[in-house]
């Protein structure tokens, strides 16, 4: 059954078990694959990119806890990128937020899984996105309700490399900075690619590290692809005070597909049959 | 009473619902002065929240806190809080439906002298047209004070548009305001007034000029544009066969178009729309203004007399 192939990895808190945490990578990049696929729609690129962030997250820093997904201390997850929403799915549904059978009815009406993500659709989504640079500043918003009411859970929010020529992002950087939200933590899947280009063509946006240090936050440049580079992001970020995170994170837009790799063509098109057959081939033969 | 201006209502009525809310809290782009909020800002400083010039950041964070239970009322100037962030409002707060409340200060003409990049004229029909969006235009201070504090426990996004000038207070302490509720503010048989905002003063002045002409002029306050008031807009259809409705506000997609989608499909009337002529404002003296757009009392008499010719041929 999709995403279930693989058993459940231990959780927030516990030693996180990287060989594991490798096979969860692929086996939710193949789930992608074919949701995607059977969807006949939508964006595989900027999906594959982010799974490993994303295994590091559900897999070990983010506190959560499927059987309560309304659990009020819960650390929240913002989905800024609405178009990598295929990964977040696999991922929701590898640990139980909703039934993985319905992982095949993506973008098809009348599902529950709408292309870009709906608030509390199934749950687990935590916000709507879709259009581009808005996550960042309602997890300040998030922040800073949480500071009044004394909680002191953490906000993640991920952001595609395109996405931060939004000017809203910007606007949401300065906002952290100035109220010195420490629980924020942005993630920034520097997949290099956007729609119609390669970023650096489109509108370059380097330095990126720099760029987020000069806004007053606290930056950690990875291999967003390296899950021991992920996971010590993570928990180095948890331990900053007074500063919000930004990690950085070095990746290959359709990583793991090697026709995919780093093709702008790739960006919002559903491998047709065949095309998902030769994918599906190289991530059974490859560790990724 | 003295002249008041709405906004002055609105930071009144944020100011009560310090006290009696604990969940509310407030943002602005450094207008918190102009739309009043600095009221609230001085009692309750650890629940405003500055984010600097930044309104599209503002929205995305008053989303946030919305998100996280409390119920945030960003402020601004009205052509600022929903025309930078038309996007913020219709995907971070309307279709999460969350219960932010924008209070949009210096609606209208009212901004006067500083021209027309400032002057909202458009900004109801860019409301209106978002789902789950409540708006709401108080005609005076005290109205404005009652819908502050009435849209805190309203479910959803509501909007709320404010003016910068002293407005006639027309409404009094003990009147009922339920937002989707409108008023009868005076009876009449022979045509039906209906207005947001100032134009409800301007209305009532008309329908004065007018009963010395024996024309019996209906006044309805339709304070809520949404979600709109069928029932007594239809009734006024019905009753007096003819509506002059005007609004401090171009007349594509305000207040006017709001009652007109009413009133065509259920019950057509001759209509007449005062408002403004699908144009920018410009500076001025906000009271000489509202001459320069045809917004005055005499004017909304003048399309009376239009109206009253239409219905009258209707009939004959």
């Amino acid at each position: 059954m999709i995403g279930q192939n693989v058993p459940f990895v231990q959780g927030w808190g516990r030693k996180p078990d990287l060989d594991a945490m490798k096979r969860q990578a692929r086996e939710l990049r193949r789930t992608i694959l074919r949701i995607l696929a059977k969807a006949g729609s939508g964006h595989p690129g900027g999906s594959l990119s982010m799974v490993e962030l994303l295994v590091g997250l559900y897999w070990h820093a983010l506190r959560h806890d499927p059987k309560r997904p309304d659990w009020p201390d819960r650390d929240l997850f913002l989905l800024s990128k609405g178009h990598g929403v295929p990964a977040l799915y696999a991922v929701l549904a590898a640990h139980g937020y909703f039934p993985s059978e319905e992982l095949m009815t993506l973008r098809r009406y009348p599902t529950r899984l709408q292309g870009h993500p709906e608030r509390g659709s199934v749950p687990g989504i935590e916000i709507a996105s879709g259009s581009l640079g808005q996550g960042l500043s309602m997890a300040n918003g998030i922040a800073l309700a949480d500071r009044l009411d004394g909680s002191s859970r953490r906000i993640y929010c991920l952001m595609g490399d395109g996405e931060i020529q939004e000017g809203q992002v910007w606007e949401a950087a300065m906002t952290a900075h100035h109220h010195r939200l420490e629980s924020v933590c942005a993630i920034i899947d520097a997949n290099q690619l956007q729609q119609n280009g390669p970023v650096k063509d489109i509108q370059d946006i380097e330095p990126l590290a720099e760029k987020w240090r000069a806004f007053g936050w606290h930056a950690i440049e990875i291999d967003g692809h390296d899950l021991a580079q992920v996971v010590r992001a993570y928990d180095e970020a948890k331990t900053v005070r007074g500063k919000p995170q930004a990690i950085v994170a070095r990746t290959v837009k359709g990583k793991g597909v090697s026709f995919m790799e780093l093709n702008p063509a790739w960006h919002g098109v559903a491998p047709k049959p065949d095309e998902l057959e030769r994918a599906l081939k190289e991530l059974e033969e490859t560790h990724v | 009473m003295a002249d008041k201006p709405t906004r002055d209502g609105f930071g009144e009525g944020l100011l009560e619902l310090g006290k009696t809310h604990p969940n509310v809290v407030a943002l602005s782009g450094d207008l918190e002065d102009s739309a009043r909020a600095i009221w609230f800002k001085k009692q309750y400083p650890e629940r405003f929240f500055s984010v600097g010039i930044a309104e599209q950041d503002m929205i995305g964070t008053a989303a946030g806190l919305a998100l996280a239970g409390k119920i945030p009322f960003a402020c601004s100037f009205s052509q600022f809080v929903t025309g930078k962030t038309l996007e913020q409002l219709r995907m971070a707060v309307c279709y999460q439906r969350l219960g932010v409340k924008i209070a949009g200060s210096h609606g209208g003409l009212s901004v006067g002298a500083d021209g027309a990049t400032a002057e909202a004229l458009e900004e109801l029909a860019h409301m209106r047209a978002l789902p789950h969006m409540t708006v709401i235009v108080p005609c005076d201070a005290l109205e404005a004070r009652k819908a502050t504090i009435a849209c805190a426990d309203y479910p959803g996004p509501v909007f709320l548009r404010l003016g910068r000038a002293p407005v006639p207070a027309i409404t009094n302490e003990r009147d009922p305001f339920r937002i989707g509720e409108a008023i009868v503010m005076r009876p009449g048989d022979d045509v039906t007034l209906i207005g947001c905002g100032l134009m409800v003063a301007h209305a009532l002045q008309a329908a004065e000029r007018l009963a010395k002409e024996d024309i019996h002029a209906r006044v309805i306050n339709l304070h809520t544009i949404k979600p709109i008031d069928r029932d007594t807009i239809l009734k006024a259809a019905r009753e007096t066969g003819a509506i002059v409705t005007a609004e401090e506000h171009t007349v594509v997609g305000g207040l006017g178009s709001a009652v007109a989608e009413v009133v065509v499909q259920e019950h057509p009337v001759p209509m007449r729309f005062v408002g403004v002529a699908d144009r920018f404002g410009t500076s001025g003296d906000p009271a000489e203004l509202l001459k320069v757009f045809h917004l005055m009392p005499e004017d909304i008499v003048k399309a009376v007399k239009d109206v009253l010719r239409l219905k009258q041929s209707a009939l004959g």
